[in-house]
């Protein structure tokens, strides 16, 4: 009980570390890594949401990149075209992006079997050519320009210092409410739906349910994601929504930990920054990536952190046993 | 509606969908025998037609033995790729083995992309440029190959399947894995096997399709996918229902294109996909589906 609480507290400390480093990278940071800082900031979000949706319903999305799309591109054109206020488009793109994931992921979680990666891979092409083909609308291949920054009573978040804490305002958020979701009533339906499927059923989950809700709610995710890159480079175009980005994405949580929280602000920043060194070697990333998820995934399925843990923990059991046979053994 | 524009689509269609059905035999062969679904089928069929036109475009050889060297590549990468990945592996979740193989697929195609460049390839057709008539149509040499070799796999695949002993054990393995090693088959000689047998077939299904329409090292995804619906719509275990599903697939396609729109395409035809999807819903009852 006492060490339950400690933990409690160390890891209070380790939380608080990380936001206070968080919040000093503006000051320390040159403007090129300030701006990496916000995008990792906003890929943060969109990690987040798949790593609960790959941690807790053993499923994975190849689609990420649409949903983050349909934000981008229901903020662009709201608030570009029909002159929304901005933070309410944000919302109505939140609600329409979480709404069709509903439709989409219904029939998928009813059904046995892996049909969400294909299906999923399946949504974000289409997706891909609808914002490519849709030119009325989304500008086509060329995309759209001049979209309004975000403002609260006539402050605007007009420079990479100001929208670093909002986006890192809006990620921190998420990841706390992420974290209370998993230790609550619904975590607990979550974490057995991960143990045991047919147990958790029988005591009154509904499993589908329960799996389409965290599929929801990663879409969201990943939509605000979206909004607020639209308002951030105040211009969109379809070609980051594609099928690689998704990918990349997948690998950012295998490299962060499945299920793990906290280890998704890890994985984003731990990826963007290495594809942004190995952009100087050309087009190398999708090698090492693809190299990195078969890696990784054979060796240590819970991801490169737990994976990580678990190899540490084991060898200090190993090592406790070892000690402690020498104990005995130079006592005797 | 013209009957000669009409006939024009439904070959087109037939075409496609002969390349889409061996792709998706390739789905139904790996998932019968080991229970995964291999994201890395498009690449094998990428890899089908890009070694292909390495063989006779670098090495000068002629078509037959380029054709035959390809298919030989292909197949030993897709051993590989069940030796070096999957079997490590063995009793990995169904979701770290999805991203294996999605790791090896895009593993394979940036090495592709490095090793061949990125510009789209033509190929020669095996046979004549001249095009054939029939009920107002024209058709190409090559569709007639095309046919004729889906045509030719199905009645090997049929045989090889019901007379070899081979074909047996992978049958009795994708059956019942346990019983069948009790009578002494190899499970994982099973699963190299059904993963070289895929990796072929993809090849094949690359070799075929890429004088139509040349072949780049990025076709992979959506030749994968569309090899995905056929098998989805044949319900993924049986080899006639994954031909069928492919087929039906390249023809539902090829009218698409031709009388709705050719840019969408390709939307059209994945949203087969959530169709099957609903449609398997509705038919199987609640309790036993809900435990996805």
């Amino acid at each position: 009980m006492r060490r339950a609480l400690l933990w409690q507290r160390l890891s209070l400390l380790w939380f608080g570390a990380i936001v206070a480093f968080i919040c000093l990278i503006p000051f320390i940071a040159n403007p090129y890594y300030l701006s990496l800082g916000v995008i990792i900031g906003i890929q943060t979000l969109l990690t987040l949401g798949l790593c609960l949706l790959m941690g807790y319903t053993g499923q994975v999305s190849l689609g990420h990149a649409a949903f983050y799309g349909m934000g981008a591109f229901i903020s662009a054109i709201a608030t570009r075209t029909y002159d929304w206020n901005p933070w309410l488009a944000m919302f109505v793109a939140m609600m329409a992006t979480g709404g069709i994931a509903y439709v989409v992921g219904l029939p998928i979680f009813r059904l046995r079997g892996n049909y969400l990666a294909m299906a999923t891979l399946a949504f974000g092409v289409i997706i891909y050519i609808l914002l490519r083909e849709l030119h009325q609308y989304t500008g086509g291949p060329s995309g759209l320009s001049a979209i309004p920054d975000l403002t609260v009573r006539g402050f605007a978040f007009d420079n990479d210092f100001r929208y670093y804490y909002l986006v890192w305002a809006f990620a921190l958020g998420a990841l706390f409410l992420s974290q209370n979701i998993v230790r609550s009533r619904v975590g607990r339906a979550l974490r057995s739906v991960h143990g045991n499927e047919a147990a958790a059923q029988s005591l009154g989950v509904d499993v589908a349910r329960v799996k389409v809700s965290v599929f929801v709610l990663s879409a969201m995710y990943a939509s605000l994601a979206g909004s607020l890159y639209a308002h951030y480079v105040t211009f969109v175009s379809p070609q980051p929504f594609e099928f690689m980005f998704s990918v990349r994405l997948v690998v950012m949580v295998v490299i962060g930990g499945l299920a793990s929280v906290w280890g998704s602000i890890f994985g984003t920043a731990s990826i963007t920054l290495l594809s942004d060194q190995l952009h100087r070697f050309g087009e190398l990333d999708t090698i090492v990536f693809g190299g990195m998820l078969m890696l990784v995934m054979i060796f240590m399925p819970s991801g490169l952190t737990l994976g990580v843990r678990e190899l540490w923990e084991q060898g200090r059991a190993r090592l406790e046993r070892g000690v402690r046979l020498w104990a005995r053994a130079s006592s005797s | 509606m013209d009957t000669g524009e009409f006939v024009q689509y439904m070959v087109s269609g037939v075409t496609m969908g002969s390349v889409y059905a061996i792709v998706a035999l390739g789905f139904t062969i790996i998932y019968s025998v080991t229970g995964i679904i291999n994201f890395a089928q498009g690449e094998f069929v990428m890899l089908g037609g890009m070694t292909m036109y390495v063989m006779l475009d670098s090495f000068g050889l002629p078509l037959a033995g380029g054709l035959f060297l390809a298919l030989v590549i292909v197949t030993m990468v897709g051993m590989a790729l069940e030796i070096v990945a999957v079997r490590p592996a063995r009793n990995a979740s169904v979701i770290s083995l999805i991203i294996i193989t999605i790791g090896a697929s895009i593993l394979i195609r940036g090495v592709a992309g490095q090793l061949w460049g990125k510009e789209a390839r033509p190929l020669p057709p095996f046979t004549g440029e001249h095009s054939l008539h029939f009920l107002g149509a024209s058709i190409l040499p090559q569709t007639l190959w095309v046919l004729g070799v889906t045509l030719l796999v199905m009645l090997v695949l049929h045989l090889f399947f019901n007379r070899t002993m081979l074909g047996k054990a992978l049958r009795a393995c994708s059956s019942n894995r346990r019983a069948s090693a009790l009578m002494g088959i190899n499970a994982r000689t099973m699963s190299t096997i059904s993963f070289g047998l895929s990796a072929l077939l993809g090849g094949l299904g690359g070799v075929l399709v890429a004088p139509m329409t040349m072949t780049s090292y990025d076709v992979g995804v959506m030749l994968g996918l569309k090899g995905f619906v056929g098998a989805a719509m044949g319900g993924f275990t049986s080899q006639l229902g994954a031909v069928l599903g492919g087929m039906g697939l390249g023809i539902f396609e090829a009218l698409s294109a031709g009388y709705i729109s050719s840019a969408y395409k390709d939307a059209i035809a994945l949203s087969v996909l959530f169709a099957v999807l609903f449609v398997r819903v509705g038919l199987v009852p609640r309790e036993g589906s809900a435990t996805a």
